[in-house]
């Protein structure tokens, strides 16, 4: 079954793109990971796909319903019930315990206060990190933060998780623990993750990399193309200089003589 | 390697193989004759020497301990700073090195998309190896050092396009 799909979805911010057409289908329970260089545009779509965003053109759906079109007050519910948003940053609140944290998507969907704490505190074990309930989010290293922030994100047992760059604030141990746990829990209860990040080792964790450039899906997954005339587009003669000397030619400075330029330009 | 698996007790040439294929999982296994040969080596140089009751018996019957020797071989090995990539040797950068040298647009991109995937898919490959819920710490561990390998190549295979396509747009501009 498809969880989400985007039909031609273009938004722009001001004159300036940031996607032009993107279609993309993710299954119920697939981990789908989005890449490309920055300013590729793919934090902009997991904003349009989670709701928070809507595009310009184009239909984004949810189990076949299309949701883009939906006022802010239902597309708000729908994040909070049946979507989960993880962030760089943690971000919960400092005022309150992390089990109060966790519990705070409970409460706002309804859910008493007791009620509430239970279900956190299960999810807090789950995750192991079940002595930390009680601390307040300052007292804890950014790994512990990002943990109970994943806690916060399942608690709802949300059908899709959106991650944009979840481990970038994390050093490297710290962001395999909490991906590792974020992808066994997804396969678990068959969430569909959407998982936006720039590092090629993150986007292992996902069953399929959809790689954007310059706003579109990027076929090829290069994240650019190459010069019209890559090969003997440095500037160097085939036969010429040895391999070795190639990059250090490579360099902008000077140029190469107008002689040894390629003669086309297509791209 | 092998007197670091002896340090962990006395072995035979097969426990040996066992040992090694275990804690190093993602190498290449061991051969037999490979285990024998270092062996002999080892204790010709006096480093290792035959154990127990069966010492007369064949190679395969001969389990090894580590002399005082050779745990000061060992010592000295562990001690040692390996020089920290003293040349970039790998058939991967020669060959995008000389493909942009070399080959034609077509060519070079359609072997770059080929490298690519190659390189995501092992990438995930191993992800899922130590992901899996039973994975050993060696497994792991092992994962983590193809991985961090496998990262490193896709970095400097983007980096690498993107300053070519820079320097690409500086000379025709």
């Amino acid at each position: 079954m498809t969880e989400l799909q985007a039909r031609g979805v273009v938004k722009a911010y001001g004159p300036t793109p940031a996607l032009r057409g993107i279609t993309l289908d993710v299954a119920e329970g697939e981990i789908v990971a989005v890449t490309g260089p920055s300013g590729c545009g793919k934090s902009t779509l997991l904003h349009c796909l989670a709701g928070i965003l809507r595009p310009d053109a184009g239909q984004v759906f949810w189990r076949g319903e299309r949701i883009d079109t939906w006022s802010e007050a239902a597309r708000s519910k729908l994040r909070r019930t049946e979507f989960g948003v993880l962030f760089q940053f943690g971000q919960l609140v400092p005022e309150l315990t992390v089990a109060e944290n966790v519990a705070l998507p409970l409460l706002l969907a309804g859910t008493g206060r007791r009620a509430g704490r239970t279900v956190a505190t299960a999810w807090l074990a789950r995750l192991g990190v079940a002595d930390l309930a009680d601390a307040r989010p300052g007292e804890l290293s950014g790994g512990q933060q990002q943990r109970c922030a994943l806690a916060r994100t399942l608690v709802t047992e949300p059908r899709v998780i959106f991650a944009d760059e979840p481990t970038g604030a994390l050093d490297t141990l710290a962001g395999e623990q909490v991906l590792t746990q974020l992808v066994r829990l997804a396969r678990e209860q068959r969430t569909s993750v959407v998982l936006v990040t720039h590092e090629p080792r993150i986007a292992g964790y996902a069953d399929r990399e959809v790689v954007l450039r310059d706003g579109a899906v990027d076929g090829a997954g290069l994240g650019l193309d190459l010069p019209a005339a890559a090969g003997s587009g440095l500037g160097l003669r085939a036969t010429g200089a040895p391999a070795g000397e190639a990059l250090a030619n490579a360099a902008p400075a000077g140029g190469a003589p107008a002689g040894e330029r390629p003669a086309g330009g297509a791209r | 390697m092998l007197l670091g698996l002896l340090a962990e007790g006395d072995k035979h040439g097969y426990e040996l193989k066992r040992a090694h294929d275990r804690r190093l999982p993602r190498a290449r296994p061991l051969a037999f004759g490979q285990v024998y040969a270092t062996l002999g080596r080892l204790e010709r140089d006096g480093l290792v020497a035959p154990a127990g009751q069966d010492r007369d018996a064949g190679p395969d019957r001969t389990a090894y301990t580590l002399t005082p020797a050779g745990r000061d071989a060992l010592a000295a090995w562990l001690a040692e700073v390996e020089p920290p990539m003293p040349y970039v040797a790998s058939t991967l950068f020669a060959k995008v090195v000389v493909a942009l040298l070399v080959a034609d647009t077509g060519h070079v991109r359609s072997y770059l998309v080929a490298q690519r995937r190659a390189h995501t898919d092992r990438l995930r490959e191993l992800t899922a190896v130590k992901t899996d819920p039973s994975a050993s710490l060696d497994d792991v561990v092992a994962a983590d050092y193809a991985i961090a390998h496998l990262d490193a190549d896709l970095r400097w295979l983007h980096t690498t396009l993107e300053r070519v396509a820079d320097w690409h747009r500086e000379v025709h501009s």
